[in-house]
């Protein structure tokens, strides 16, 4: 019961927040109800078991991509008054052709038939468990990963000097 | 079915769904290149959330390797595309995408 009610906050949260991101003007509502949608996610990911994955994702999405955002907002000094805005039109066609998508997404999912064994380890989120699948089966992509993000780097300091 | 009382697969399908469309509409909608930087942002963070709801019905840990491999590689881009921006903003004075049009004929 405490669970079905924490899922259905979370959800509600997450979406409501994330309709706010987009139709507010100012970019720093936006980014700051993004960092709620993302709160609201970690949520989810705590409600599955999945702690490692919720602890990585608060670390990684609300401590650092959305603190760069943030910095990168502030920079550019964006605020209301230069945010550019579409014609009423095209925000029209741009929630129905949306909506549409949403709503066929749905309705082809909504037939699919799934069997399920009944027992299942429900532990799999947990560090121990995690770690064991990542540094046995996936090593090389773990190591690979460590390239790219270290490629990243490079690039953006050599994109971002003068 | 059921991998929380009384909450299926469905009930993450139907989620993500909407987060996923939230953030469609978000592009399509916008034109700040910032905000539809985070719309892609919550576009991945879509995926990612109906895959961990399927690694817990399965009970397979392989799924969440690739749900942090995803965040890795979501890092590195939000870093290359934000440095792109400023460039950009540097030589344009704007982060209006229907101005940025020089490479488009």
């Amino acid at each position: 019961m405490v669970t079905e009610m924490m899922f259905y906050f979370l959800s509600f949260v997450a979406i409501l927040s994330a309709i706010m991101m987009i139709s507010t003007k100012n970019p720093v509502h936006s980014i700051l109800y993004l960092i709620v949608t993302f709160f609201a996610i970690a949520g989810h990911y705590f409600l599955l078991n999945a702690q490692f994955l919720g602890m990585v994702h608060i670390i990684v999405y609300a401590g650092a991509i959305m603190v760069l955002f943030l910095y990168v907002i502030m920079m550019l000094n964006l605020n209301e008054d230069a945010e550019p805005v579409k014609s009423k039109y095209q925000k029209i066609s741009a929630t129905v052709s949306g909506g549409i998508f949403m709503l066929v997404l749905v309705a082809s999912l909504r037939s699919a038939e799934v069997s399920l064994e009944k027992t299942r380890n429900t532990d799999i989120g947990l560090v121990n468990q995690l770690g064991k699948v990542l540094f046995n089966d996936y090593l090389l992509p773990f190591e690979l990963s460590s390239i790219l993000l270290l490629s990243a780097m490079i690039g953006a300091v050599f994109l971002s000097k003068k | 079915m059921e991998i929380l009382p009384n909450i299926s697969i469905y009930h993450y399908v139907i989620v993500s769904i909407l987060l996923f469309g939230i953030g469609v509409v978000g592009v399509m909608l916008r034109r700040n290149a910032l905000i539809i930087f985070m719309c892609i942002e919550l576009m991945l963070n879509a995926v990612n959330l109906l895959m961990v709801g399927f690694s817990n019905m399965w009970g397979d840990g392989k799924a969440q390797v690739f749900v942090f491999f995803i965040m890795a590689v979501a890092a590195a881009e939000v870093v290359i595309g934000l440095a792109i921006l400023m460039m950009v903003y540097r030589n344009q004075e704007t982060t209006d995408i229907n101005i940025l049009n020089k490479m488009k004929w």
